[in-house]
Parts: C-alpha cells; structure tokens; sequence
C-alpha cells in the first residue's frame, strides 16, 4: 500500500524523526497563539520555503495533501463574507493551512518504519501495566497486512451479491464484511498459536 | 491473548477498509462515508476495551502516515485540521457504544443502536463540536451549526449499526465479544 512518505529526498528526510516532530509541536502551539495578520503570514512561509526547497514535484504532492481542506476554507469564506470581516476570515485560513502543511511536511519526509519507531518508544512505558510494545508492534503489522486483504474480500462479497441480484448491494456488504474479519481473526489467533503465541 | 489482539487489528483493518468505500452523496451534498459506521461496529461488536484499542491502532497508523482515513487522506495534517476534534472523540465513542451493549441487556439490535447513537453521534459530536470551534475560530453553538448537515448522514449509520450488528448475532451468536 502507498504511504504518503514523499519518494523525493529532501536535506529533510535526513533528520531524525523525534527531532521533526518536537518541532513540529513547538510550531503548532506558537501557531495558535499567533493572531496577528503579519505574524501568521510570517509563520506561513516557514512550511512554504520548506516544501519550496523540495522542487517541483515535492511542492505538487504537498498541495496535493492539503486539497481536503479546501471544504472548510469555502465554509470560512462565505461565513466571513457575511459577517462582514474577511480579514479575519482570512487569518483563520491562513493559520489553518499553515497548520496541515507543516504536519503534512513531517510525515511527507518521515518513513512509515521511523514514525511507527516513535510510536513505539512512547508506548515502551505501558510494558509496565501489562502491555508489552512488541505486541503493539505486532499489531500494527497484522493491519498493515490485513487492509488489501480486507479491501479484495470486500470486492468479491459486493461482485457475489451483484452475480445474484439486480439491484445494487449497498450496505447488504457489510454484514458479510464484518463476518469475514472476525473470521480471519479467529484464523490468524490460531496461526500465531501454533507459531508460539504472540509473546 | 492472541485472539484479542487479532480482533483489535482486523476491526482497525476494517476501519481503514470502510473509508475507501465510495461516499453516497446525500441531498445536502454532503459526503457519507462508512467510516464512522466501522468506528460504531468496532464498539457494538467487540465490546468497550478491545473496540476502543482497535480505534487506537487505526489512528496510530493515520498519524504515522496511512492515507486510511475516508477521502484518502492520512498522515500529521489531519490531526492539524478541523475534523481533530472527531479524530480524538473516535475512540470514545467505541468505548461508549461498547459499553452500553455490554451492560444493558436490551435485545441486541435495539442495545446496539442506542450505543451507535449515544456513543457515535453523541459523544462523537461533544468531540468533534469544539475541536471545530477552536479550529475555525468559532463559537461552540456556530460549530454546532456548521456540522448539522452531517447529521442525516449518522443517523443513517446509527440504523445500519445496529441492524449489522443484530445481523451478526443471529447468524453467529458466539461472534458478537461484547456479549459474552
């Protein structure tokens, strides 16, 4: 499966992933204490030179990240319009997308192993009420491998249901679905039984 | 042990799976996708604990970088974004919608859709209303206002929760874990 890690390599990927996240929280919480026009248009071009830095095809992606935003944005606009402040409205955009783009920036320069590395040294502390990391790692390998799995058995109920039936399936999948996970599950409890459990 | 863990990692998948589903477009234009719904089963299903720690491993993996969440999208932004309020509130409402199947012992269907509603809109929204207001810069009742038009749509997901999850009780009764 695709992740968002951008395949361009930027000075950024280079840098350890706990480092650009702290920093990432830093700026995030300066952000939102920012109100001032001027301070935010500042604070913007911070994201923007950086993804800047990274080319063409880099800045395309990076955009490309932000497009779920757009929805609100448009909210905004109207809601400001009609108020009467769109100065206002503006700043709350402006902090808005300067927000997504710097955490976007982070995990477009971040392996999914990196990041997955993170998480798992914050949840080293929960060993000590019962929850050993490797089984959190394990976890998150078991969905990782399991989401095309899902995906293709999905197709297939929706295409059976579509071979007996005129009418479109709809939710008439789910119920299916819903079995067919905790089916594999049982399945693959038993196969991590017999391979000595899941520590 | 194994077979919690697999269950919390397959609903995660399931999770994940129910946001590639295309969105049905209702009336208002708005966009209805099942994932909220999977968010709902995760709960009504596997019961309070293991629903919200399947909830916890799919975020986990949408912050680390997975375009799982509806609409392909995924990754540090989103959690940046105004929907952050929804994207905390999900695990909660898993937990919620489990525990009212757990506890009361209504009929199955009738327990499941109080818990989807009680769980996935209710407390979903006390999430999701002021991490919208914080977000936009506006106040908790223009938040409010702002995410009725998704409310057909969760009402809709409520009704199918609790038809899937009776569903499953009649066809494999010892498969539903929130009612031991």
């Amino acid at each position: 499966m695709l992740t968002l890690t951008s395949p361009v390599d930027t000075p950024l990927h280079r840098v350890r992933a706990e480092i650009k996240l702290a920093a990432l929280c830093s700026f995030t919480v300066l952000l939102f204490a920012l109100h001032s026009p001027v301070a935010l248009v500042l604070a913007a071009t911070v994201p923007v030179a950086l993804i800047a830095t990274g080319g063409a095809v880099f800045a395309r992606h990076g955009l490309r990240m932000l497009r779920p935003l757009w929805p609100f944005l448009l909210v905004l606009a109207i809601w400001h319009a009609w108020t009467d402040d769109l100065a206002q409205g503006l700043a709350i955009g402006l902090r808005l997308v300067t927000a997504v783009a710097a955490a976007n920036l982070v995990t477009m320069t971040t392996r999914l192993s990196d990041m997955l590395a993170v998480i798992e040294a914050l949840l080293a502390p929960l060993a000590r009420f019962g929850l050993p990391p490797r089984r959190a790692a394990l976890a998150f390998a078991l969905v990782i491998r399991f989401i095309p799995v899902l995906a293709d058995r999905l197709t297939q109920i929706a295409e059976a249901f579509t071979a007996r039936s005129r009418r479109r399936p709809r939710w008439r999948v789910l119920v299916p679905a819903t079995l067919a996970a905790l089916d594999d599950a049982d399945h693959v409890a038993e196969a991590l039984r017999a391979r000595g459990g899941a520590g | 042990m194994e077979r919690s863990l697999t269950h919390i990692a397959l609903f995660a998948a399931l999770v994940a799976v129910l946001g590639l589903v295309p969105p049905i477009m209702l009336g208002s234009g708005v966009p209805v996708t099942a994932q909220s719904l999977g968010i709902m089963l995760c709960g009504t299903v596997l019961g309070a604990r293991k629903g919200a720690l399947a909830v916890l491993v799919f975020l986990a993996l949408v912050a680390v970088g997975l375009p799982i969440l509806s609409g392909g999208r995924g990754g540090l932004g989103v959690f940046a974004g105004p929907s952050v309020g929804f994207l905390v509130g999900f695990p909660v409402a898993a937990f919620v919608a489990g525990l009212v199947v757990e506890r009361w012992s209504a009929p199955v269907g009738l327990a499941a859709g109080v818990g989807a509603a009680l769980g996935g809109v209710f407390v979903l929204y006390a999430f999701g209303i002021p991490g919208m207001a914080v977000m936009l810069d506006k106040t908790l009742a223009e938040a409010a206002l702002l995410i009725t038009a998704y409310l057909p749509g969760d009402a809709i997901k409520v009704v199918l929760a609790a038809l899937v999850t009776r569903g499953i009780a009649q066809m494999r009764p010892g498969a539903l874990l929130s009612r031991p």
